[in-house]
């Protein structure tokens, strides 16, 4: 018996008064998102004054947001993959290869493309379904099997692909289904297309099945805490299963949104976005070590990657830099979860 | 005589060339605090995990009210009935008191919100386990929405402790509940578990705290070498003896329940 530990006990007198600090770290611990919207704020009033009334200017933001639509998409899924302390690092290939089936269904086997599409969100499903097999029943770390899956998928779409580049007109054009993310939608001079939309309702739909749904709360728990969630009753393999066969669907869907930016096909459409949906999720205060976030930090973080992206380029800022303030708010954030996650400890 | 309401007989369990457990037997009467003690390596949690589910036994049969049942995982021990407080807690730190309380068994809310959207009923989840936590009388915890892990230790265990009691409608079974705990919040648990059994659940008390034990428990059932040493009262027995028949030192005559020395 530690009779030495009695003390610790929950009389009010020995409980310490929370200073500045610590309260601050109560507050984020609450709300992980704050943090990301603080950088976010700071962040776009800085560009607006640097930008010589260029960062602000609506038909600006509406191509920045376009532009960041198919990586805020796949964020999603790398949200719900995190969430369980996993990584995806094969999102944009699985996309890239998931997005030439599509379209080379229609142009070289001539399917109609609303089956074209159906297949393609299939096989991205089935991708999910094998990293999430290898990682609950082989028992892999997310990490080397979405490395493995990155080489994997990245070599079948080359050749399959036979390094062509399928382009607008034989997608079946800007009217067709799929080119639909393509449609320009206007509001003034603020235009955007209806991928950035679809983006948008993708996040409304899963922030609200994470928060509200017991799906949505077994994810966090398998996160955070794997035996814990077992023991509590949750089937935590079935869990993590599905999590990667959602987070394939997502990619799928990515896929569509990624026909209708680039508008046309090819492996070398986006060769940013396995690290920057990473980038986005870790920016948007969500946890690597599972269990901890929020799905709308995530699209914060997506906007801030969007916002110092655009910001720089337009204060004539060198490149090389804009990834330099990109690794130092990572370095930032990931310090910052660490000291939030020591709460009460 | 009245019927066990959990029993197991010839319980075995190996690990390679180790035996957890060597044909154990288990009994657990209505209305009954039962501790079981045991030294390191006697099978003391492989016991409890074959009775809880975490766990599935080689050899041997475990009966519910006289009915065999077999629990292939946690959740066919709960839905049976069998609540388990872990010594881990099982408790998702980041998440808040109520989320924990109806991990697994979320509520839905009523009407197409919850039949179509399958939304959980937070509202009402939040209600019962504030008066699960009331109940069980811990009243200190303000905020249901608190995260577990901003809690101290004892009021983890009771969070854990009331889960158990909310749900577990006919065993309870605590796995040292109060090892990491201070004299002032052990006092607490002891008590949860009297209320407990007041309210007519019978409890398994695992505890290597002899004094904890002796003060609560109405038998206690003796573990040694994988198989039950035997079973005694605190009243007929003193604590050095119980350690004794523990360690081997002494054993129990199964004929009379005398303590003897262990025959050469």
């Amino acid at each position: 018996m530690s009779s030495d530990t009695a003390v610790l006990s929950a009389d009010p007198e020995f409980e310490h008064r929370r200073g500045g600090l610590e309260k601050i770290q109560h507050l984020l611990h609450r709300s992980p998102v704050l943090s990301p919207l603080a950088v976010l704020v700071l962040s776009s009033l800085v560009f607006t004054l640097l930008g010589k009334g260029r960062f602000q200017d609506p038909s600006s933001i509406g191509t920045m947001l376009q532009a960041t639509a198919v990586m805020a998409t796949l964020a999603i899924g790398q949200t719900l993959i995190i969430l369980t302390a996993g990584v995806d690092l094969s999102v944009g290939t699985a996309m890239l290869l998931t997005h030439l089936v599509m379209a080379r269904q229609v142009f070289v086997g001539g399917w109609p493309p609303i089956v074209a599409m159906g297949v393609g969100v299939v096989l991205a499903m089935l991708m999910g379904l094998f990293h999430g097999w290898l990682v609950t029943k082989v028992a892999l770390p997310a990490f080397i099997v979405t490395l493995g899956t990155f080489y994997i998928y990245q070599s079948l779409g080359n050749v399959y692909g036979k390094a062509q580049t399928i382009d607008s007109k034989d997608l079946g054009g800007p009217r067709g289904l799929l080119m639909f993310m393509s449609r320009e939608i206007n509001l003034g001079s603020f235009t955007i297309n209806t991928g950035v939309v679809f983006a948008l309702l993708l996040y409304v739909i899963f922030a609200f099945v994470l928060a509200k749904t017991a799906w949505g709360r077994h994810v966090y728990a398998t996160g955070d805490d794997r035996e814990a969630a077992r023991l509590a009753g949750v089937d935590t393999r079935r869990v993590l299963l599905s999590v990667y066969v959602v987070a394939g669907l997502i990619y799928g869907l990515g896929a569509w949104v990624q026909l209708g930016r680039s508008q046309n096909a090819s492996m070398n459409g986006a060769a940013d976005v396995n690290l920057q949906s990473i980038t986005a999720v870790v920016i948007g205060g969500t946890s690597l070590f599972g269990g901890r976030g929020r799905l709308w930090g995530t699209l914060i973080g997506a906007l801030i990657v969007a916002v110092f992206d655009r910001g720089l380029s337009l204060a004539g800022v060198d490149q090389n830099y804009k990834n330099l303030a990109i690794g130092v708010l990572i370095l930032v954030a990931v310090a910052l979860d660490q000291w939030i996650r020591k709460v009460g400890k | 005589m009245t019927e066990p309401i959990l029993q197991a007989h010839g319980l075995t369990k190996r690990f390679g060339r180790v035996t957890a457990l060597d044909s154990a037997d288990f009994e657990l009467y209505p209305g009954e605090v039962l501790a079981v003690i045991g030294d390191n390596g006697a099978g003391k949690s492989s016991l409890i995990k074959c009775l809880s589910g975490a766990m599935m036994p080689d050899e041997g049969e475990i009966l519910l009210e006289g009915q065999p049942v077999t629990f292939r995982r946690p959740q066919d021990a709960q839905a049976a009935g069998i609540e388990t407080v872990y010594q881990t807690l099982a408790v998702a730190p980041a998440l808040d008191i109520a989320t924990n309380m109806f991990l697994g068994r979320e509520r839905r809310r009523s009407g197409p919100l919850g039949s179509i959207l399958r939304m959980v009923d937070d509202g009402g989840m939040r209600r019962d386990a504030k008066k699960a936590l009331d109940d069980l009388g811990i009243g200190t915890l303000q905020d249901i929405t608190q995260a577990v892990e901003t809690l101290s230790g004892g009021q983890r265990q009771a969070v854990a402790v009331a889960r158990a009691a909310a749900f577990g409608s006919k065993v309870i079974i605590l796995d040292e509940p109060t090892a990491a705990l201070g004299v002032k919040e052990s006092g607490q648990v002891l008590q949860m578990i009297r209320d407990l059994r007041d309210r007519g659940l019978p409890v398994i008390l695992i505890s290597h705290n002899m004094p904890q034990v002796f003060e609560v428990a109405d038998r206690i059932h003796i573990q040694r070498l994988g198989r039950r040493a035997g079973v005694v009262t605190p009243s007929s027995v003193s604590i050095t003896d119980a350690v004794a028949v523990m360690t081997g030192a002494l054993q129990i005559n199964p004929e009379n329940e005398h303590l003897g020395p262990v025959p050469r």
